[in-house]
């Protein structure tokens, strides 16, 4: 793990490359982690995974977090890892909820698809997107992936009810006709 | 049973072939096939998501072109319980018991990914017993996974006798399992801050008993299966995916050591009391299924070895933290102390709250890195459980493992894989 001051120089870093790509940094039970823009996702990966001295070539884990109530709402994680100095560093890309900026009910948070850069990510973006809605912009095959292609809503966030969905048997098509569409 | 691999393989497709569309029309003729010399139409078929050779409900939609696989897509989902959703409605302890069955062959691993991840958040240092007992079940219950894939894999090669013999053991890790949880599967065993129970009388003697035992019955299997022409032949060569590859593909553990990249968390970034403990890592030469078969097998000789060493040196003193706003009080002292029962009330009908913050705890699964990441909004329950599951991962190179080869060969390579769909789906 880099600690505190390793942390904010690869903030510090980061900004001279990338003016304005880190939001903020936070390090906290021996974890650092990069809040950075979500515009800017992908130049930060690419910087920290070709640089050299940093390295973090390897990604653990891709996940999506709904921060409700905070601002901004979303947060895709992405957990990298160096192998050879065995350190770990998360990024967050802070995305704003685009339905609570006025652009309409159904407007859908979209980021970049790192796809290119770790071809790991293919099935961790699909559950993102598949959970929080999250588009990632130039992913090859952006569908859902553990729930039905026909499902609607998108039940990790937040302020999806739990047990909020009918349970569909054959038998209920009586009480929701249709439901097979 | 056709019997490919090995030398013969298919000779190479041209690329045009490769990137043929799965689920286009199903029957298509295409001038590859007829450049190729041999007309052939190339055919969809659906595996799954009930086909037994799929270790669970896993579907997958193969191309062929006559019986060489040129396309592969995993459709996934068929056990998909919201496990993860769940999770946020329940209150930190209740939590264990659901993560425990998503990754339903290695529920230690699971246990130990996420109470991590809260001790973390909770900065609750563990008491050294609480560590070596955690490191024991989980290294009996890496050596029952490895069992249960073995026997399952060896029958899907038509090895069926080991089926039998691989469970006869695993059925001895799991009376283990009941001694000290009162529970075969899901034990429910570990909780944030140590074990649930110290380990009953006897525990360690019957411990000893199948460590000596486990040894003589894994030269077994490997005098079964290393002199079985047809698991040989099914085995080696087939499967083989670059390391370079493997890595950009995230996959981590077996796959990734049988394919001489020596990674392993329990050595890389030792948590519990790793770090005391001598053990090697076995690693493979090409990456085959052949070594993948090996390098599991050796993990439970390593396994064995770890777990005399934690019997050997295992510390006497508490088995849980001394935390009384996070650990249950002891039972005799709820009828004497006040203050022990107002514990006990308010954990037992709250539970405990973590401090807001976010932590991501990997651990080594039988199967690779399994994560927890856990975020605390400061209430009782978590606001967000994701687990990182190998099995999902490894999903994506699937693929690439069998794309060019025998259709027979998918199902060795699906075997040696060994996915866990409870885990892929959650």
């Amino acid at each position: 793990m880099p600690d505190s001051p390793g942390l904010e120089l690869i903030a510090g870093e980061l900004r001279d490359a990338h003016p304005d790509s880190v939001l903020a940094t936070y390090h906290e039970h021996d974890q650092a982690c990069l809040i950075v823009d979500p515009e800017q996702v992908l130049d930060v990966l690419r910087w920290l995974r070709d640089t050299p001295g940093q390295r973090y070539d390897f990604l653990s884990s891709l996940h999506g977090v709904d921060y409700l109530p905070a601002a901004p709402r979303f947060g895709v994680v992405y957990e990298l890892l160096n192998r050879d100095r065995v350190e770990r560093l998360r990024v967050r890309a802070a995305l704003p909820d685009p339905a609570a900026n006025g652009d309409g009910a159904d407007a859908l948070p979209a980021i970049d698809s790192c796809v290119e850069l770790f071809p790991t990510a293919e099935f961790h973006e699909r559950e993102v997107y598949d959970f929080f809605g999250i588009v990632f912009r130039g992913h090859p095959d952006l569908r859902r992936i553990l729930l039905p292609e026909v499902y609607v809503g998108w039940p990790h966030r937040r302020d999806f009810p739990i047990g909020g969905e009918p349970v569909i048997f054959t038998h209920d098509e009586r009480i929701v006709p249709g439901w097979t569409e | 049973m056709p019997t490919g691999g090995g030398g013969d393989t298919p000779a190479d497709l041209p690329a045009e072939t490769a990137a043929t569309v799965v689920g286009s029309s199903p029957i298509e003729r295409t001038e590859a096939g007829a450049a190729a010399g041999a007309e052939q139409e190339l055919m969809t078929v659906n595996m799954g998501p009930h086909h037994p050779a799929t270790h669970g409900v896993l579907r997958l939609l193969v191309s062929l072109q006559g019986e060489v696989v040129i396309d592969l897509k995993p459709i996934i989902g068929y056990l998909h319980t919201g496990i993860e959703k769940s999770c946020e409605d329940q209150s930190y302890w209740k939590v264990i018991p659901f993560v425990e069955r998503m990754d339903y062959l290695s529920y230690f691993s699971n246990m130990q990914a996420y109470c991590g991840a809260v001790e973390t958040l909770l900065e609750l240092e563990l008491p050294p017993r609480a560590q070596y007992l955690r490191v024991i079940h989980l290294e009996l219950n890496r050596i029952h996974s490895h069992l249960v894939w073995l026997g399952t894999s060896a029958l899907d090669l038509g090895a069926i006798s080991m089926f039998w013999y691989c469970f006869r053991e695993r059925d001895k890790i799991l009376d283990l399992f009941e001694m000290s949880s009162g529970q075969r599967m899901h034990t429910r065993y570990f909780q944030v801050g140590g074990v649930f129970e110290d380990i009953p009388a006897g525990f360690e003697r019957k411990v000893r008993e199948f460590c000596a035992d486990m040894v003589v019955r894994l030269e077994q299997y490997r005098a079964l299966l290393d002199r079985n022409e047809i698991f040989l032949r099914r085995t080696k060569g087939v499967g083989i995916v670059s390391r370079e590859r493997l890595l950009e593909l995230g996959v981590t553990g077996p796959l990734l050591r049988a394919a001489g990249e020596p990674w392993d968390l329990r050595r890389a970034q030792p948590d519990l009391c790793y770090a005391d403990l001598d053990f090697k890592i076995p690693v493979g030469t090409v990456g085959d299924g052949y070594d993948r078969y090996r390098v599991r097998l050796q993990e439970m000789r390593e396994s064995v070895r770890i777990i005399e060493q934690c019997l050997d040196g295992l510390p006497e003193g508490p088995f849980v933290a001394d935390d009384r706003k996070v650990v249950l009080p002891p039972r005799d002292e709820l009828s004497i102390s006040m203050e022990a029962l107002i514990h006990h009330f308010k954990l037992v009908t709250e539970g405990f709250r973590v401090p807001p913050g976010e932590a991501y705890y990997p651990v080594e699964s039988p199967r690779g890195e399994l994560g927890a990441f856990v975020l605390a909004d400061g209430s009782a329950k978590p606001a967000r459980v994701h687990i990182r599951d190998p099995s999902f991962v490894h999903m994506q190179a699937l693929r690439e493992m069998c794309v060019g080869g025998y259709i027979a060969d998918l199902i060795s390579n699906l075997a040696m894989l060994d996915p866990i769909l409870g885990g892929v789906d959650r």
